[in-house]
């Protein structure tokens, strides 16, 4: 360790190895069997269950917690990932707080709901820990789809294709699988390389070709697919981020939070990543947070998440906004970027205090800053794309794009709250329904 | 404060509370912990006759059922009595008694169904100077093969003929336990009342498997993979032994024969259920069992708390007071209607109420947007499935509808009179009301 947090600049290695294995660890560590006896047994087994509703891939919550409780928890995992095939993932990911445990009645009852993430995780953990596949193949259709993007609604519609009989090739971009579940989520809620394990597990169903580098629009094209396959689905994701249109802009050390995500997500060693003294990062979704987080943990010294809202207004859920502040994230609402100040690098940001109604107010103010990581939105990339609404595929019902034999689903279509889970419900969705198509 | 000061047949405790015949009073190590903690009396665990000790298994002797987060509710058990010297046994009695003159000290027995049997054992009892005995006519397991046990409380010309034994040979009260493993629980304990007992105790454990090994089809507790039957006992069985112990204090033939109450109680509320069913003391093995002796603590604090809220100055004072409310199901009111009512306030909208009345009711509760559930009382026949299901307590309460009201369900008007089914016109054998 030549750097410490308080050394300036940009720097790699502030902190000793030992603080980034415990840094970077699991956030939630695994229940243990005994845990998840106690917590399945707080399970009320409710009628009609509001968990269910409130999950975007409805699985049946109350059965799998018994499932657990009554000793079986590879059946358990069964019943998740049937609806979910990405179960493993989302029990890590999705933001339980705003969906099946704040529905739970023991939320309402106590305040404290059953854990059911945590539940889910130890399900399909114990299953995915054998290496076995629980589905297997209809008989081959003779039908070939292609999938765009081995994300989240990418997989989740090539498993069901696959699991459906059909011949299934998906397209991706990257070296690597997985999409945001590789590239996109913060370390310390997959760690240990679950997300290439759970693509290795899901892809056992067979029927499944990654072909690897291949992007939309430059490697492919909508049209070849269409040719080459019976169906096309689209889950490509948001491939641009916006731009920081202010004066200095574009000076050293102002990154894509989605880039500094991926670039730690792929690190070796995360001794040799290099992070600011003083970070600042710019928005107020999960990615904001992701970003912030782990800049804290790979040892800068102050990081801010700067808002233009206040806190209600942000994406990031109130879970993750506590988070950020228990790492000591300083989160600074109501205000706005207007210049990045330095020279060549970064040294500061100004921004200007703006009123609720983002009217100005013309007090500004100036934070120091080494790195200044952007997490101001995502846009969707790509041309001769199906026809677009508000920036992303427009869709109707399971995923349908304006183009016949296309269909679209994940963050690049219309609909759905840009998380994991809503991605594989898309991807799950679109895959019965191109297969209705298909066969038809 | 009130006075939890016992007077059961003429033995003396500062408590009701008293340990049963069982494992945690099989010697004077186990019983000074327990009246060091507060115990108002022991039991000590069953002696036999002289001469070589019985012997016990020396693998599991208890098996057990959970409710959630493994809270024990069942434990069943394959020991037998003592099986530690006879002397040893009436030597320690003899000790501890004389250290705490003021705990009860009963000496519970068990020995061949033969008066010479009775007449050696007895007199060694007598002079240890424990208050009384307790005879155990109940044990249901490895005693009974050998024609004691549940094999003398199921006859009930054995017990009262042995019960004579003891009184004839033995100056001090003489309690009969009963095994519940009967038929008819009035039976034993009018023979045990025939024979001249003091008092009687029950129940003793229930004939049970509490769960078989699915890998290797061996019920457990398994001794080399086999499993005998075990004696029941924990707060499952209390639902039985109140059950039998209001037999005994309703019948004409048994009322105000004095009872020992035991089976299951496992706080200060089920000993005050059983003592407002006519138990003049409690007995508990099980819960002793699960938390260690400190329980009884909280017994006391809770006996007393409930009866200074009630104000009940001692135990006399509600002593049998539900017993006359146990009566035969032809004698309950039918003119009283209830409805289920919802506290919208209190409900957390599970469903499990619409759910219990939907799938196996009587289609009572309504569900609508948002998850709201709503009573019908044009359905609703007032079972309580719903208040027994429901997870948060007083949500759902049985409210009674007022005489003159009409009953949305029958379409008839709320009668304010008493009538039971032996006047109802749908009995066949009905009479007159007069």
């Amino acid at each position: 360790m030549t750097q410490s947090p308080f050394s300036p600049g940009v720097a790699a290695g502030r902190l000793d190895d030992a603080s980034y294995a415990e840094n970077f660890s699991d956030l939630h560590p695994a229940l243990d069997a005994h845990e998840a006896l106690v917590a399945a047994d707080r399970c009320y087994f409710c009628h009609d269950a509001p968990c269910i509703t409130a999950c975007p891939t409805d699985i049946d919550i109350p059965l799998f917690i018994r499932q657990i409780a009554t000793g079986t928890p590879d059946a358990a995992a069964k019943t998740i990932l049937s609806q979910n095939i990405m179960g493993g993932m989302c029990a890590r990911v999705c933001p339980t707080e705003t969906l099946c445990e704040e529905a739970c009645v023991r939320e309402a009852a106590e305040g404290k709901p059953v854990l059911i993430g945590q539940l889910q995780r130890f399900a399909t953990d114990h299953l995915q820990a054998q290496g076995v596949h629980p589905f297997s193949r209809a008989a081959v259709t003779g039908k070939t789809v292609a999938v765009v993007g081995a994300g989240p609604a990418g997989l989740s519609c090539a498993h069901r294709l696959a699991m459906l009989g059909h011949e299934v090739t998906v397209y991706d971009a990257r070296p690597k699988p997985g999409g945001l579940n590789e590239y996109g989520i913060a370390a310390y809620k997959t760690p240990e390389g679950f997300a290439q394990a759970e693509v290795d597990w899901l892809l056992k169903i067979g029927g499944i070709t990654i072909a690897h580098d291949r992007a939309l629009g430059t490697d492919v094209t909508l049209a070849t697919l269409q040719a080459e396959h019976d169906a096309v689905f689209l889950g490509l994701g948001l491939g641009g981020v916006n731009a920081l249109e202010v004066e200095g802009g574009d000076r050293d050390g102002v990154l894509d939070a989605v880039d500094f995500i991926a670039d730690l997500r792929q690190a070796g060693d995360l001794a040799a990543l290099p992070v600011g003294r003083d970070v600042v990062v710019i928005g107020g979704g999960m990615t904001a947070v992701d970003a912030a987080v782990q800049a804290k943990l790979l040892g800068a010294l102050n990081v801010t998440l700067a808002y233009r809202r206040g806190r209600d207004r942000m994406n990031a859920s109130v879970f993750e906004q506590d988070l950020a502040a228990s790492k000591g994230v300083r989160i600074m609402t109501h205000v706005v970027p207007v210049a990045v100040h330095g020279n060549g690098s970064v040294r500061e940001i100004e921004f200007e205090y703006v009123n609720p109604d983002m009217s100005s107010t013309g007090e500004l103010v100036r934070v120091p800053a080494d790195q200044v990581l952007r997490a101001i939105g995502q846009t969707l990339e790509g041309a001769d794309l199906p026809a677009l609404e508000r920036g992303k595929i427009a869709v109707t019902g399971a995923g349908r794009t304006s183009v016949d034999g296309v269909w679209a689903g994940g963050d690049c279509a219309t609909g759905g709250d840009d998380l994991t889970v809503t991605a594989v419900a898309e991807g799950r969705d679109a895959a019965m329904d191109i297969h209705a198509s298909l066969m038809g | 404060m009130a006075n939890l000061q016992s007077d059961f047949v003429g033995i003396k405790s500062p408590n009701p509370f008293w340990l049963a015949s069982a494992p945690p009073t099989d010697k004077e190590y186990n019983v000074r912990r327990a009246f060091e903690a507060g115990w108002g009396g022991v039991v000590w665990k069953t002696l036999g006759s002289e001469g070589p000790p019985v012997v016990n298994v020396n693998g599991p002797r208890y098996g057990a059922i959970y409710g959630a987060d493994r809270r024990l509710l069942g434990l069943n058990n394959i020991e037998l009595i003592t099986d530690r010297d006879l002397y040893t046994n009436l030597e320690e009695i003899k000790r501890v008694k004389a250290d705490y003159p003021d705990r009860a000290m009963i000496v519970s027995i068990m020995v061949p169904c033969e008066e010479e049997a009775w007449k050696a054992i007895l007199p060694l009892v007598e002079d240890t100077g424990a208050d009384g005995i307790e005879l155990n006519f109940g044990c249901p397991h490895g005693m009974s093969e050998r024609g004691m046990g549940a094999a003398v409380g199921q006859v009930p010309e054995y017990i009262e003929m042995v019960t004579r034994w003891c009184k004839q040979y033995y100056s001090k009260p003489v309690i009969v336990k009963l095994t519940p493993n009967i038929t008819d629980i009035r039976k034993p304990a009018a023979a045990a009342k025939a024979g001249g007992a003091d008092a009687v105790s029950l129940i003793n454990t229930i004939n049970s498997i509490t769960s078989v090994n699915l890998d290797t089809m061996s019920p457990e507790p398994s001794i080399d993979g086999k499993g005998s039957h075990g004696g029941y006992c924990g707060p499952a069985v209390k639902p039985i032994a109140m059950s039998m112990v209001s037999e005994i204090a309703r019948n004409p033939e048994t009322h105000g024969l004095p009872i020992s109450g035991i089976g299951g109680v496992t706080t200060w509320r089920d000993a005050a259920e059983f003592i407002t069913l006519g138990c003049g003391n409690v007995q508990v093995c099980t819960a002793a069992m699960t938390y260690g002796f400190k329980i009884v603590q909280e017994m006391i604090s809770g006996l007393s708390e409930w009866m200074d809220e009630k104000g009940h100055a001692s135990i006399e004072d509600f002593r049998g007071a539900a017993v006359p409310n146990v009566t035969d199901w032809q004698y309950l009111n039918l003119n009283y209607v209830a409805k289920a009512k919802i506290n919208q306030d209190l409900c957390i909208s599970c469903g499990r109420c619409f759910a219990a009345c939907e799938d196996t009711s009587h289609q009572a509760i309504s569900m609508s947007e948002g998850r709201v559930f709503e009573v019908i009382d044009d359905e609703c026949v007032a079972c309580n499935l719903c208040v027994n299901v429901c997870p948060v307590e007083d949500c759902i309460t049985m409210e009674a509808m007022a005489p003159g009201a009409v009953d949305p369900r029958t379409g008839k008007v709320v009668e304010p009179d008493y009538a039971n089914w032996t006047t109802h016109p749908n009995n066949p054998t009905a009479t007159a009301a007069e």
